[in-house]
């Protein structure tokens, strides 16, 4: 027997056609699936009750490939083939990235966009990303019982293009349709309801596990404007158990730590530290494989005192957010604090200090990325209906325009536009004579090409001579709902076009995915077979179930010595079969213990039809 | 005529009107549509429709309209946990057989 969840009214689906989404926070440290049901949004967990999986993927030279937990705790051993935090290297080049050296990964130059070295070959984030976005799709699949319509995943607010293609690119890999990319701080804020709230200036302060970002956001008529960000992409709550850690060892005048001691004091200071959420107080004790012994007592007081400048290091870029917005702490209306390192009370006190007001905490600051994602992506599979007030608007967050002539940005649209939109604006030849034009893309808010980000470029061929300054050419930017661009150019005198859709440089082709599809389909039977297993078995389990409590209710009334016998015999058949591995085997036991009880169940609907008109007339009915 | 509602089920469909902030009760129906000819309906109710049977189990005001109602008297409205899935579950009487996931049925 299918599980049936509680629908809006006049919206139940007919049956197999349930209209399931699921809203996917893709965190650099930790990742989450939510999904509305009956009503209500919710993280869901894996079978161990565990709601976050790491963000960390290991691969194996054979091509297997570990997500998550089991990832996360082989990272010491095997770190060049264990991949975290690979949100960073999203679209991002070699030369985007700074110094690599900081990574402990070889990585690859490859056109556009990194790839990195691990023993199952070459890996490009998109498919590193894929590989946890799999595991996420997985749980929620088996979850919500059936296939999903559609997801709904965050981005950061500040992600370019490049960055939001490669995450469109990471869900198609990994068999997800995208509903929407959605910014992560509005994802939080429509978690806390406040598209349904007051219009004004919201902030969302989210400090997660090794990143912080701050955004100002705007309200006006259900749509949020993402005003202005700013952050520190190496502030984290990892920083603050660094800090306990450095005490600690200072503290016992402890030598030079090997790796293990070290992994086991930096526990230690994290759980010191969220101790200190609830307490005053933390006893961190530990015996050492020198045969050292820590045994220490940390007060609340000590450890404000040294996290002090960490907590100040996520106000300057908050002052700096509201100062590019033009605002004022005091013109703020709300405050969504995200990430758990929120958790922290002196965060929350020092947030609450700088915008003169106590911040919303009432949700899971772990999950309410993920559950605003999921509530979006239940309005856009169709499950409520549009009287609901839920608008479904989101602009784009920066400024797409054009390089012209020396070197400088034209705007075509300005960020914050509401999207889907199109623009267009016209252009001309600079030469006299010009045949040819080249057009190229960019994103940002400088002045300078060369301080914002190329998307793409094109050239539009067979303009006719003419003096310079007289063709008309005509450039269009469309951005559809998803925030993906797409530019054409057309000279207006003869009808000549170019077009392209910003594929962003980083350059994954079409062909490029497919391939990576297809080597995701070598792995395909095997996950279709475990699959049938699993369905055939629970309808092996239902079947006996339900025929069990059949037999018992009315077996002796209806049944002939006989008749339960075999009856009985097919159940224990189909039990068998439901231990071993074949599906096949299962299906023609569920068949047959079908067939031998039809009688039986036409029998019993008999008996119940005689017992409901008993004493009824049939107009009654 | 009845239809119940168990403790469980009544427990989750409290926790889910409360928390949608509106909504007076639950509807079931059936529909006929899928692959074994018939299909329940299970929806949040706000306002009751003029031909509704109403009934009271549990906590728990389930409405039924007349049409539905021959095909679901004497049923119960369970809450069950499946592996990673949960959900409501009809235990209906007046099944004859059902389709391989259970979501359409005939009488």
């Amino acid at each position: 027997m299918a599980l049936l969840q509680i629908s809006e009214p006049g919206m139940s689906t007919a049956p197999h056609q349930h209209r399931l989404a699921v809203g996917i926070d893709l965190g650099t440290t930790n990742s989450l699936v939510a999904s509305v049901r009956s009503g209500i949004a919710r993280v869901l967990d894996d079978i161990q009750g565990r709601s976050l999986v790491p963000s960390v993927v290991r691969y194996h030279a054979d091509g297997k490939v570990e997500v998550g937990f089991e990832a996360q705790i082989r990272q010491s051993d095997d770190p060049h083939n264990t991949i975290v935090s690979v949100k960073r290297f999203m679209g991002r080049s070699l030369a985007d990235l700074g110094d690599p050296g900081r990574f402990p990964y070889k990585f690859v130059d490859a056109p556009g966009m990194v790839q990195l070295q691990t023993a199952a070959g070459n890996k490009s984030p998109v498919e590193v990303s894929a590989d946890i976005l799999k595991v996420l799709r997985d749980r929620a699949e088996r979850s919500l019982g059936g296939d999903l319509v559609g997801a709904v995943i965050t981005v950061p607010a500040y992600f370019d293009d490049a960055q939001r293609q490669a995450t469109k690119d990471a869900a198609k890999l990994a068999g997800l349709n995208i509903l929407r990319l959605l910014n992560e701080p509005t994802a939080a804020a429509i978690a806390y309801g406040l598209d349904n709230a007051a219009e004004g200036v919201y902030a969302v302060y989210d400090l997660g596990g090794g990143t912080f970002d701050v955004s100002i956001l705007k309200l006006t008529r259900g749509l949020f404007e993402v005003l202005s960000t700013n952050g520190d992409s190496a502030l984290g709550g990892d920083d603050f158990d660094q800090r306990v850690f450095c005490w600690i060892v200072e503290q016992s005048r402890l030598t030079p730590l090997n790796a293990k001691d070290t992994r086991l004091l930096l526990t230690r200071a994290r759980e010191a530290k969220e101790q200190l959420t609830e307490h005053d107080e933390a006893r961190i004790t530990a015996l050492l494989s020198t045969g050292e012994l820590v045994d220490l007592n940390l007060t609340t007081a000590k450890f404000n005192e040294i996290t002090a400048n960490l907590v100040s290091k996520t106000l300057a870029p908050t002052r700096k957010a509201l100062r590019d917005a033009g605002l004022a702490a005091d013109e703020v209306k709300g405050v969504v604090m995200v990430g758990g390192a929120t958790r922290m009370p002196c965060i929350r006190h020092a947030v609450g200090e700088f915008f003169g007001q106590t911040p919303l905490t009432n949700l899971d600051p772990d999950k309410v990325v993920a559950l605003g994602a999921a509530m979006q992506a239940d309005v856009l599979a169709g499950n409520r209906k549009q009287d609901d007030d839920w608008l479904l608007l989101d602009v784009i967050p920066l400024s797409l325009g054009l390089e012209t002539m020396g070197g400088l940005t034209e705007k075509v649209i300005p960020r914050n536009t509401t999207i889907p939109v199109a623009r267009a604006q016209e252009f001309t030849t600079f030469k006299d004579g010009q045949t040819a034009m080249s057009f190229h893309v960019v994103q940002g808010e400088r002045e300078l090409v060369s301080d914002c980000r190329s998307l793409a470029k094109f050239e539009l061929r067979g303009i006719p001579p003419m003096v310079a300054g007289a063709a008309r050419i005509r450039v269009t930017f469309q951005v559809d709902a998803d925030g993906l661009l797409s530019v054409s150019a057309r000279e207006l005198g003869t009808g000549i076009e170019a077009a392209i859709t910003v594929k962003p440089s980083y350059g994954l082709s079409d062909d490029e995915i497919a391939g990576m599809l297809n080597d995701a389909n070598a792995f395909a039977e095997e996950d279709m077979k475990a699959r049938a297993l699993n369905e055939q078995r629970v309808d092996g389990n239902s079947l006996v179930q339900a025929t069990r409590a059949a037999l018992e209710q009315d077996g002796e009334a209806l049944l002939s010595l006989e008749e339960r016998a075999a009856i009985r015999a097919g159940i224990a058949d189909l039990e068998q079969r439901i231990a071993a591995e074949d599906h096949l085997a299962i299906k023609r036991a569920v068949e047959s213990l079908n067939e031998a009880t039809g009688d039986f169940a036409a029998r019993r609907m008999d008996a119940s039809v005689k017992k409901a008109l008993r004493g009824h007339k049939l107009n009654e009915l | 005529m009845s239809i119940t509602v168990t403790d469980k089920a009544a427990k989750h469909i409290s926790n889910f009107l409360g928390k949608r902030g509106k909504g007076i009760g639950l509807r079931l129906g059936v529909r006929t549509t899928g692959c074994s000819g018939m299909a329940y309906k299970l929806e949040f109710v706000d306002e009751e429709q003029g031909e509704d049977v109403r009934f009271d189990s549990n906590g728990v005001t389930v409405f039924v309209d007349p049409k539905s109602l021959p095909y679901l008297d004497g049923m119960e409205l369970d809450f069950a946990r499946e592996g990673l899935n949960e959900g409501f579950k009809f235990n209906n009487p007046n099944v004859k057989n059902m389709c391989g996931c259970g979501e359409s049925f005939n009488v």
